[in-house]
């Protein structure tokens, strides 16, 4: 692979850069994931990933119909998931819109990370100008990541020098806060634009890439996580430093959670597998790790009776 | 004449409307009275179990608010379609059973008719386990019966198809959804029961049925922690049954103990009223 030698800001020289790098083998990256999904994980293992998956759980709430009572009810569950069992851990943030992020940093304080979607979520479709703002009434708010979305429209006409100065002016308007870069791939149609994508995300300053907003059919896959934990990897080898991956959308219960775990450890390696650099995006996930981990607890099966409602 | 290629009969479960092979990817060999083999039937395993209860808790929501008449006409459904497969059914009791033609017939014509009856009930029992009750205040008050959830049963293990349908028929005219094991000596009339319901407008996830040994499976059952009752029926040994109600015990579940009726007499309400919590609701009066 090459290196990034020159700076790469125009459209032309990204496009020279992302359309060299290697395509994507979409019929061998869908077996991997297969594969790797039917591994056998025994006991212990699995009350360890249950208990990693519990603290990279950004627990998220993106409706119209969000409340600050539900987001507050929303926050002291990522505290405290199961107030009946102390030894379980936090989630790792809470993912909210950005006007709830005062709401939200109210009450988890220092002890979690408040994470804002901002620029025109989910669809993108707004000036650069109001984008920003959003980022900064997020920031200004109490939020210390932002989940930005990417211009699908420019990245998918050819426009890689427009989505690179959106991002970088996100990234700039975000200041110490962590930007997470959402490239719903879902629009991306290909692995090869999802690769492109995650390698223009992270060359402009990415501290994360994420699949998806959640507001499309098609969320998180693990074929999608596996070219973006690809790119994560190729991208530290290249340059030393290390992003994270988010997928988000549709990781509804704790047996997907821990395919994706396996995918992280066999793609990116055991580095990733810690909550600064991997993440799940998720609401309804959660529940269910918490009844996989009573289950282990008490030895039956558990049911929603047992957990709060969301 | 004899050169057809022989159809070699494994069967699967029935769980949220689909057949499923088991989990487990295991088997066992079913044979008649005679030792004759008949077919291979699918060996449920306690995973199988875990899925038929998240598919009946999905199943529970839309049909416990169904309306009484909508729930009797969808178990009148079934037995149509069971009065389609009269001939079908009666091979199948006759070479689980070991019964004679006539007696094969009547034990079909009887689980046909139940099935009829149940269905009858869906919108009349209310009135009659319900009640107004007389009140010493300026309250109207009244008590009705509602749904008990998602209910485990054991069929019984000798009647195969009439006792399985009245076991299964009260659970699910009153609002429940069911996971039910069929008997594992005799499980072919309960699986052609199944390609009947999944043609007859049972939403999945309403009936679910296994094959396979209750003294493995239904122990998963009977200690779930969203499993809301069990019907120990079809339990045979009083070591089994006495360890599936300390399990029970675990999350308060109700229980119905092992029976083993005439299943061919007239049944009365018991069954329907077994499954249903009572609900009684104070309203005020003239305010």
């Amino acid at each position: 692979m090459r290196t990034i030698a020159e700076p790469l800001n125009t459209t032309s020289s990204l496009r020279e850069f992302l359309h060299g790098l290697p395509g994507v083998d979409e019929v061998g990256v869908k077996a991997r994931a297969t594969a790797l999904g039917t591994r056998s994980i025994k006991n212990e293992s699995k009350a360890w990933a249950i208990d990693m998956a519990i603290r990279m759980v950004d627990l998220t709430t993106l409706e119209g119909m969000d409340t600050p009572g539900k987001v507050r009810a929303m926050c002291a569950k990522a505290l405290r998931p199961d107030p009946t069992d102390p030894t379980v851990p936090s989630v790792a943030a809470v993912c909210v819109y950005g006007d709830m992020a005062p709401v939200a940093r109210a009450v988890v304080g220092d002890n979690l990370h408040v994470a804002a979607v901002a620029t025109a979520f989910p669809s993108g479709r707004a000036s650069l100008e109001v984008k920003l703002q959003d980022v900064r009434d997020a920031v200004a708010g109490g939020a210390d990541e932002i989940d930005m979305v990417i211009d699908r429209g420019a990245f998918l006409s050819g426009n890689y020098g427009l989505v690179n100065e959106q991002i970088i002016a996100v990234k700039v308007a975000c200041g110490t806060a962590h930007l997470k870069v959402i490239l719903e791939t879902g629009e991306l149609r290909t692995l090869d634009n999802v690769r492109r994508a995650s390698w223009l995300a992270m060359m402009a300053g990415a501290d994360f890439i994420k699949t998806s907003t959640g507001k499309v059919p098609v969320a998180a896959t693990p074929a999608v996580t596996i070219v973006m934990l690809q790119a994560v990897r190729d991208y530290y080898a290249l340059t030393g430093s290390q992003i994270g991956v988010k997928p988000a959308g549709g990781i509804r219960t704790s047996k997907d959670a821990i395919k994706y775990l396996v995918l992280v450890k066999e793609i990116a390696g055991e580095a990733w597998l810690t909550p600064d650099l991997f993440r799940f995006g998720a609401s309804t996930l959660l529940n269910d790790l918490l009844m996989q981990r009573q289950r282990m607890a008490v030895g039956h099966y558990s049911g929603p009776d047992y957990v709060t409602i969301d | 004449m004899n050169d057809r290629v022989e159809v070699r009969k494994t069967y699967k479960l029935f769980i949220k409307g689909a057949f499923p092979r088991s989990e487990s990817g295991r088997t066992y060999e079913v044979h008649d009275t005679d030792d004759k083999f008949l077919a291979n039937a699918a060996k449920a395993s306690r995973k199988d179990a875990r899925d038929a209860v998240l598919a009946a808790r999905a199943g529970f929501d839309g049909w416990s608010a169904a309306t009484a008449y909508n729930r009797g006409q969808v178990l009148y459904r079934v037995a149509e379609v069971m009065e389609g497969r009269r001939e079908q059914f009666i091979a199948d009791v006759q070479a689980a059973e070991g019964s004679g033609d006539k007696k094969s017939a009547r034990v079909v014509d009887a689980a046909i008719d139940r099935l009829v009856w149940y269905a009858g009930w869906a919108d009349k029992y209310a009135q009659v386990v319900g009640n107004t009750n007389p009140v010493a205040g300026p309250y109207f008050n009244f008590t009705i019966p509602e749904p008990t959830g998602v209910v485990a049963a054991i069929a019984p293990q000798d009647s195969s198809l009439l006792g399985l349908v009245s076991v299964i028929a009260p659970i699910v005219v009153t609002g429940n959804a069911v996971i039910v094991v069929a008997s594992t000596r005799r499980p072919i009339p309960a699986i052609t029961l199944t390609e009947v319901l999944a043609t007859s407008d049972v939403p999945p996830g309403v009936i679910n049925v296994l094959t396979g040994d209750p003294a493995e499976i239904a122990p998963w059952l009977a200690s779930h922690g969203d499993v809301n009752a069990i019907d120990l029926t079809g339990v045979t040994s009083a070591e089994l049954a006495k360890k599936l109600e300390i399990e029970a015990a675990g999350t308060v579940k109700r229980v119905r103990p092992p029976a083993q009726p005439n299943w061919l007499a007239n049944p009365d309400l018991g069954r329907l009223r077994s499954f249903v919590e009572t609900k009684t609701v104070w309203h005020p009066l003239g305010a």
